[in-house]
């Protein structure tokens, strides 16, 4: 630098570029700023999910009926343990990154090496984990019939469990009535050619009135948050009208247009924000790797220092940190 | 180029030998909270009246739930990031910025969600919600 830079006159003042203003490199300084700016995204999209939910106060679905399942445990309600998982993991990949760059300050390149091959394995478990979280969500459970509105009515029957008066879901599945005279889905090669349509619904709504009629257990429950935060459930009699005179699509899981589990608002934020933080673990993990193999290439070892790894582990740990949020806006509060 | 850490966490009550300790400790105190939030979340419906009781608009059990994951976030960015070890300014500048531009765009937007509530949820003739 000394042989092609000429001499500024400027060098050891503090804003003349002869030292650290801020005592961080240009590198991690840069890396804070990107932090501020991707932080204030975030905040933006869990903001604007809070405004649709303060909007949608008395009829936003309630998580711990959402998210219940947990792979390898079929048909069994845990709430909240398959969320706790992936948080622990996390927090556990962010621990073993922080321990990288605690190794790379010692010059360690074989320990550096060993904890961002864990920081990958952890990054990828989260990234897999949430594509299952997708995939259970998409398919859906119970199914639901959704009205003119907009307003989607749920099955269900009262049970004595343990002496308690217990309202417990009933799938579609289990009840519906098939009809005759049903339409078929168009395909592109016959009628209009060349035109198709997406995949019809399961049922019809004339389907699942038949089964509803037909057992005299089943009810119906609005998205109406009742006083004792529960889901209102309506009488045989309500039951049966909603369906017959507000019935109009039968629904199973969720995607952007319909959601089985209530407003389809909440299906719509779960997929944007969950998939943009799913985004950035994935991107998190794709730099991992890359600065894995700088590693062991020894590059760093070359360079004198292993600030690189550091820089990328200020994005590993906010990646980590915006999940703490997005844990506590989806799934706790 | 010397990488000094400051080995104690909590203003000093809980001290360290060396930064490898410390981020376990910190992991075992993150993990510590993250279960009581989950206990909290799966015991929701048996916790006491004074946990579903309203504070400034929220229940009381939700304001524990955003208090506890902002300090997950503080020992996240002090800790795990190092804020701990950067000059006063650099600090100030990241963390002043963020939280107050975060404060100000919640404020409004969950305000406004809460006025459209209001409006939607009047017994006026003229909106309809329930066909």
């Amino acid at each position: 630098m000394d042989s092609t830079v000429e001499s500024t006159g400027t060098e050891g003042k503090t804003w003349g570029g002869g030292n650290k203003p801020l005592n961080a490199s240009y590198g991690k300084m840069m890396m804070w700023f990107f932090i501020v700016s991707d932080a204030l995204t975030f905040s933006g999209f869990l903001a604007a999910y809070g405004f649709s939910r303060f909007k949608f106060i008395k009829e936003w679905p309630i998580a711990d009926e959402v998210f219940t399942h947990v792979p390898f445990l079929h048909g069994q309600e845990l709430p909240m343990i398959y969320v706790a998982f992936m948080t622990f993991i996390l927090i556990m990949s962010s621990v073993t990154m922080v321990l990288a760059v605690d190794a790379g300050h010692h010059m360690n390149k074989a320990k550096v090496t060993f904890y961002m091959f864990l920081t990958i394995i952890g990054g990828a478990i989260f990234v897999g984990s949430q594509a299952w979280e997708w995939a259970t969500f998409i398919q859906g459970d119970y199914g639901a019939v959704q009205t003119k509105g907009g307003n989607i009515l749920q099955f269900g029957e009262y049970v004595t469990v343990d002496g308690e008066e217990k309202f417990k879901r009933i799938s579609i599945d289990d009840f519906a009535v098939a009809q005759k005279g049903d339409r078929a889905q168009h395909e592109r090669k016959n009628g209009l050619w060349f035109v198709t349509e997406g995949s019809l619904p399961p049922y019809s709504v004339n389907e699942i009135y038949t089964g509803l009629a037909a057992n005299d257990n089943i009810r119906v429950r609005t998205q109406i948050i009742n006083e004792e935060g529960e889901k209102t459930v309506l009488s045989r009699a309500e039951s049966l009208q909603q369906i017959k005179d507000n019935g109009k699509l039968v629904v199973k899981g969720a995607n952007l247009h319909v959601n089985e589990y209530g407003t389809s608002l909440f299906a719509d934020f779960f997929f944007f924000i969950t998939g943009f933080h799913g985004f950035h673990v994935f991107s998190g993990v794709v730099i991992n790797i890359i600065i894995f193999f700088n590693v062991i290439l020894g590059t760093y070892e070359r360079r004198g220092s292993y600030e690189m790894v550091e820089k990328v582990g200020l994005y590993w740990h906010f990646v980590d940190l915006v999940w703490v949020f997005v844990f506590t806006f989806f799934y706790l509060v | 180029m010397a990488h000094e850490h400051k080995l104690e966490i909590f203003r000093g009550l809980w001290k360290f030998k060396s930064n490898t300790q410390k981020i376990w400790g910190v992991l075992a105190f993150l993990t510590l909270i993250t279960a009581i939030e989950v206990g909290l979340g799966i015991y929701k419906a048996e916790l006491p009246d004074f946990f579903v009781a309203s504070f400034l608009g929220l229940k009381v059990l939700n304001w524990i739930f955003i208090i506890l994951t902002i300090v997950k976030a503080y020992y996240i960015t002090w800790d795990f990031m190092h804020m701990r070890d950067e000059t006063k300014a650099l600090r100030r500048m990241v963390v002043w910025t963020t939280v107050f531009l975060i404060c100000y765009l919640m404020f409004i937007l969950l305000q406004e969600g809460g006025y459209v509530y209001d409006i939607y949820f009047t017994n006026d003739p003229l909106i309809k919600r329930d066909f």
